[in-house]
């Protein structure tokens, strides 16, 4: 579908995407991750032909986006961070302007326009002025446009950014409603929403792919340990001695709690291995209530931070 | 580009912009065609067309100055330059749409010298009078073309205004310019000597290029002094020829005389496919920076 082979861009000698190559695939939603300066927007602004690679090459449908561009572009629809509106037109006579830009014949226009204003839910507001919307709905229009013409790819740059929590949910449920009939690659800073909407992560930084995988896989694959922070009533030293002969745990930490009597258990175990039954069991043995068991296993949040982090440390050896 | 024309000329319909330059020119016009031909019963149009060039000056760099600089600023220019359409598409729906403007007030002259004929102008002057209007459309033409040029190099309305006000007003006096300057070979010397430095930081501006933009200078400049030196007689007066080369509205005398100035119907088409091309060249460059 999209093929993405050493697409670097420079600005100077600043380098704003670094050799990045990735494949995406027909039917998924992709989610292009990473901290505000990592090359996110830059890179969607290469495939999508805006601006050109300074190396690399970026293929659509087998159409390379700078030899056959008309070919290429036309696979392709695009709601960059700030939705390409013109103030002075309404929804509707904008909608036509651009289907008209993007070749769609005249006869098929209307149903379009009028099938892609029900789905983004602009109807009501095709005759009022774009500058007299609300954000959430410029937001809409934006990605309406970028449905004209059904194009198989619908690339989305921070398409939630400045909408209110209601509406990021419906932008969101409308993102997932469109991966059954195109491919969907969005950009965000946001992890939740990322693990909410997405089938497949990538993960840059620095303009480097640093992760490429699913969701669940990306947040199971790196939380190797399983983590629980517990609080128990009872005796320390029996408390001590119960875990010590666990032998799935590695390590443990305990500490007063604000409760009297209970104390605060940090503890670690071993591999996929869950201990939550036993704790109960051996503790019900003691009579000591577990006031709490929580299990903190890595999220996608730690998953990200670690990632995006080693790879700030290691340029602070370097710079160092 | 049959959508952006559509879109552009729609705009410019919409917004008080395009009435103004339309309702500006023809006001001007139909001043100085009362005050002379009607009041003063003078019968030739072209004459009245040739004293109110100045107001493309005025208007024509308020009718460019957002033409494509909004775009940028408003970040249509996405939606464009990702669009299944090429770049020159795009800066030619713009030009029509332009020219569509200037040219319904061109239209409205062609009324002027059919109302002449009842003050007893004679019909067969009344070609020559058609004529002129089309010279006069062509140099409006030229005009837009430079301040279109000018619009693709900022995203600031404001300086797109400014310097296409600024070129305009260089190109509209040059030949009363270049009559302060001595027409001695010493004189085109000095005065070339400033054009390579010009054209040599502008190179540099452009290209943050130290070493190509100081060789083309030292190269011409050598040039320029071996020039001077063997052929002192091509140095006499070449400020003046050189300069004619900008002077456009000069390239009108012929059309106002009801002349078909066919080297002036190639001059203005090549200024307004030279400034097209370079505004094709100003988006693509900026592209790829």
């Amino acid at each position: 579908m999209i093929e993405i082979h050493n697409l670097t861009k420079k600005y100077g000698s600043h380098i704003a995407v670094d050799h990045l190559s990735f494949q995406v695939e027909r039917g998924k939603i992709y989610g292009f991750l990473g901290p505000n300066g990592a090359g996110k927007t830059t890179t969607m602004n290469m495939i999508t032909g805006y601006i050109g690679a300074t190396e690399g090459e970026v293929r659509i449908n087998g159409y390379d986006i700078l030899e056959s561009p008309e070919q290429a572009k036309k696979c392709i629809g695009y709601l960059p961070e700030i939705p390409p509106l013109y103030m002075d037109m309404t929804p509707n006579e904008y909608l036509k302007f651009v289907a008209e830009l993007k070749g769609i014949g005249r006869d098929e226009r209307e149903a379009m326009i009028r099938d892609i204003m029900e789905t983004t839910k602009i109807t009501d507001v095709q005759h009022r002025l774009i500058k007299n919307l609300s954000k959430g709905y410029r937001q809409r229009v934006g990605l309406a446009q970028a449905l004209i013409g059904y194009p198989e790819v619908i690339i989305l740059d921070e398409p939630t950014v400045g909408l209110d929590p209601k509406q990021i949910i419906e932008i969101r449920d409308l993102i997932k409603s469109l991966g059954d009939r195109h491919t969907v690659i969005l950009s965000s800073h946001i992890l939740s929403e990322v693990s909410a909407v997405c089938d497949h992560v990538l993960i840059i930084s620095k303009g480097k792919l640093v992760a490429s995988d699913r969701p669940e896989n990306l947040s199971a694959h790196l939380a190797e340990k399983m983590q629980l922070s517990l609080t128990i009533m009872g005796e320390e030293r029996l408390i001590r001695e119960t875990l010590r002969l666990m032998p799935e745990i590695r390590k443990y930490e305990i500490h007063h709690s604000v409760e009297d009597g209970a104390w605060d258990i940090e503890l670690t175990a071993g591999e996929q291995t869950d201990i939550r039954k036993k704790l109960f069991s051996e503790f019900a043995k003691l009579e000591y209530p577990i006031l709490k068991m929580q299990s903190s296993g890595k999220s996608l949040e730690d998953v990200f931070l670690e990632l995006t982090q080693d790879e700030q440390a290691a340029d602070g050896k370097e710079e160092a | 580009m049959r959508a952006i024309y559509k879109r552009e000329l729609k705009s410019f319909i919409a917004s008080p912009l395009g009435y103004a330059f339309m309702a500006f020119l023809i006001l001007i016009v139909s001043i100085y065609f009362t005050k002379y031909s009607l009041m003063d019963g003078y019968p030739w149009f072209g004459g009245i067309l040739a004293a109110t060039t100045f107001v493309f000056l005025i208007i024509v760099p308020l009718l460019t100055m957002r033409v494509l600089a909004e775009e940028r600023r408003q970040k249509t220019d996405q939606l464009l330059l990702t669009a299944p359409v090429t770049v020159s598409d795009i800066v030619l729906g713009k030009f029509f749409a332009l020219l569509t403007v200037l040219a319904i007030p061109m239209l409205w002259f062609c009324l002027y010298p059919l109302l002449m004929m009842s003050f007893g102008k004679t019909a067969a002057s009344v070609p020559m009078d058609y004529l002129s209007i089309f010279g006069f459309f062509l140099l409006g033409a030229a005009n837009l073309a430079i301040g279109l040029f000018i619009s693709a190099l900022t995203e600031n309305q404001v300086l797109s205004a400014v310097l296409t006000f600024a070129v305009l007003l260089i190109c509209y006096f040059s030949q009363s310019l270049v009559g302060f300057i001595p027409g001695t070979a010493n004189a085109s010397l000095i005065g070339f000597t400033v054009l390579i430095v010009l054209a040599a930081l502008v190179l540099f501006i452009m290209t943050r290029n130290v070493l190509l933009s100081g060789s083309v200078a030292v190269v011409l400049e050598i040039i320029l002094i071996a020039v001077y030196a063997l052929k002192n007689e091509w140095m006499e007066n070449a400020i003046a020829k050189v300069f004619s080369v900008i002077d456009i509205s000069g390239r009108l005398d012929n059309f106002i005389e009801g002349i078909f100035d066919l080297s002036g119907v190639v001059y203005y088409i090549s200024v307004v496919a030279l400034c097209l091309f370079l505004s094709v060249q100003a988006i693509q460059k900026r592209r790829w920076s």
